[in-house]
């Protein structure tokens, strides 16, 4: 029971964490505070799941298309909408208040579109649903491959942004758009691929929960909610931060889930939000602000 | 502030006898006309309070159907055990206290914080309120029967937009109103001038959830039957922060301007769209960030005091720059 709880703790963090990277990536480089962002989840979600019962391709094949096909939707999403919000900003603050109305409205459209085709109904679908034996744990495969995959393409994630030029140029933007400009970077190119990148990985996120969690057209606005706190949680920006805090509050909420009472998963979460704004608003890995 | 002054009085007489004209409505009007009433009036009150906190600080709120809710279950629960009055006290006193939580956990903090905190904050009331009803009092749902008729939920709430009104006047012209405003023009500069931010912030911010409890509280009887999800819908408060948005957030009337418009047109679009209410939505909000972002007042502002524009802008050039450097 125990180490059931921990395992599917991990990989819903796991979930959470990756999520929040693609987040704390719009929100640190791009400084789109994007309250859609979790729609984008539940949309990848829902093309795996036409793809599965539609058209027969398994969701892992499925990444291969939608991973693409998401990063150039956000990329067009950042070119076209919010632009000109950056264009018309004033200072880093006017960005954040447009970007959350904007994203928001957004966010409405989405959802919207989303029940028109879908309804309000749970969705799930058979993937990989045979059982495992691990540590004593029964689990099923697909959380496993759901899990490995995280981990991969965490992994990726994170090698891109430190070992390459352009994630050197996103780091930079992240630390101080004016400087950045200053030694030859394209800052809003920058924007723009870091927005589109953190789609994408909102999308990878999406289709990787579809394979063993049941999903609805209302779930986004908690999963953006979830990876807000995890980004909060492990200072905005940072990587590790992120996968630290989404694994914390996986294992949290599904030890709660198991103990106390599946009813009350957000509140922990809350809890636990709360508990990191009084003690350590900066977040656990962040620096201090001023 | 001197209450004698003509420039106080006037505002204030003119308003008086506007609210006495609008409270012989039920007179005229026949039920549809008055539910429609009802529904501008509330959303009236709801986006004046809204505005009164998030217009010059610029934290965008997005809890209003929190407090709403709170107040519509404190009627749900108390409605047959007090006298009304006594309900809507119990009401006020449960927004109060909830709105001091979240205001002195996060309004301490960068606005971004506030705002992510009440974005989920509907969420979390209304799963700890299903996780109640379902695990103590055993059964989701209520019935609110109260012996309260439609003409007396428009009187209650007539009242309350009047007394809002009337407070939001008299806190612009107090020091706790040039407070906010120094904060929302400068944060920095309001900590340099002596005004505690957090504590001016947070009583504006409980003012403002006390009037959006008591509207919850007021309509409740119209519903008869109340549960988690009908009482805490979260496009509520997506409603209000839109027609506060288009009418203007800055002034005291400018939320109205948004709220008779979109009140009738959400009128049309639940009767017309039911399944694509929720898009429509989202694109009216779209069109309102990008095409008048300083709402109907704003526009209005800006043709008829080009000049003032160039003034108000030096502070937030030098603000931008300061930014930059730190």
């Amino acid at each position: 029971m125990l180490s059931y709880a921990i395992f599917s703790g991990i990989t819903l963090g796991g979930m959470y964490a990756l999520v929040a990277m693609g987040l704390t990536l719009q929100y640190g480089v791009s400084r789109i505070m994007n309250l859609a962002y979790g729609e984008l989840v539940i949309v990848a979600s829902f093309i795996a799941f036409v793809f599965m019962t539609s058209f027969g391709i398994n969701p892992i094949l499925g990444l291969l298309i939608i991973i693409p096909l998401s990063f150039v939707l956000n990329w067009a999403i950042y070119r076209i909408l919010l632009t000109p919000l950056v264009a018309r900003a004033k200072n880093r603050g006017m960005l954040e208040v447009d970007s959350i109305l904007a994203t928001f409205g957004l966010l409405f459209i989405v959802q919207g579109v989303l029940l028109v085709w879908f309804g309000g109904n749970y969705y799930s679908y058979d993937f990989m649903n045979n059982a495992v034996d691990v540590f004593g744990a029964v689990i099923a495969a697909n959380r496993l491959v759901a899990l490995g995959f995280a981990v991969v393409i965490g992994l990726g994630f994170y090698l891109i942004l430190t070992r390459t030029r352009i994630g050197t140029a996103l780091r930079a933007v992240a630390v101080d758009p004016t400087s950045a400009r200053l030694v030859a970077i394209d800052v809003n190119f920058a924007s723009c691929f870091a927005f589109a990148l953190g789609g994408a990985v909102a999308a990878v996120g999406g289709v990787l929960v579809s394979m063993f969690l049941t999903f609805s057209t209302s779930m986004g606005v908690v999963f953006t909610m979830k990876a807000l706190i995890v980004v909060i949680m492990g200072g905005v920006g940072n990587l590790l931060g992120a996968l630290v805090a989404g694994l914390i509050l996986g294992v949290a909420e599904s030890l709660v889930a198991t103990y106390i009472d599946p009813g009350l998963t957000i509140a922990v979460t809350y809890v636990i939000f709360l508990l990191v704004l009084l003690v350590k608003p900066s977040g656990l890995f962040g620096r201090a602000t001023s | 502030m001197s209450i004698l002054k003509p420039d106080f009085i006037k505002p204030v007489a003119i308003g008086a006898v506007i609210f006495a004209a609008l409270a012989f409505l039920p007179s005229f009007a026949d039920s549809y006309y008055m539910s429609l009433a009802i529904s501008v009036v509330s959303f009236a009150v709801l986006a004046t309070a809204w505005s009164m906190f998030s217009g010059p600080t610029r934290y965008i709120s997005l809890a209003t159907v929190v407090f709403f809710g709170i107040g519509a279950y404190t009627v749900a629960v108390l409605g047959e055990i007090m006298a009304f009055p006594l309900v809507l006290v119990c009401a006020g006193l449960a927004g109060t206290v909830v709105a001091l939580l979240v205001g002195f956990s996060t309004l301490r903090l960068a606005g971004v914080y506030f705002v992510i905190f009440t974005f989920g904050l509907t969420e979390l009331v209304r799963q700890v309120v299903s996780w109640y009803e379902v695990n103590v009092t055993r059964e989701m749902g209520r019935y609110v029967f109260l012996d309260i008729t439609q003409n007396d939920i428009y009187w209650q709430l007539l009242a309350l937009f009047a007394v809002l009104l009337l407070t939001g006047f008299v806190l612009g012209r107090s020091r706790l109103g040039f407070a906010l405003r120094i904060i929302g023009e400068d944060e920095t500069v309001a900590k340099h001038c002596g005004i505690d931010v957090t504590r001016v912030k947070v009583a504006l911010f409980v003012l403002s959830a006390l009037f959006m409890t008591l509207t919850g509280a007021i309509i409740a009887p119209r519903w008869t039957y109340i549960d988690p999800v009908i009482a805490f819908n979260p496009m509520l408060s997506f409603q209000v922060v839109i027609m506060a948005l288009l009418g203007g957030p800055r002034r005291l009337l400018g939320p109205l301007l948004g709220v008779i418009p979109l009140t009738l047109l959400f009128e049309v679009l639940t009767a017309s769209f039911p399944n694509h209410f929720s898009i429509l939505l989202g694109c009216v909000f779209m069109v309102i960030v990008y095409l008048l972002p300083g709402g109907v007042v704003g526009l209005y502002e800006k043709y008829r005091a080009p000049k003032k524009r160039t003034l108000s802008s030096s502070p937030e050039t030098t603000r931008k720059s300061e930014e930059k450097t730190a």
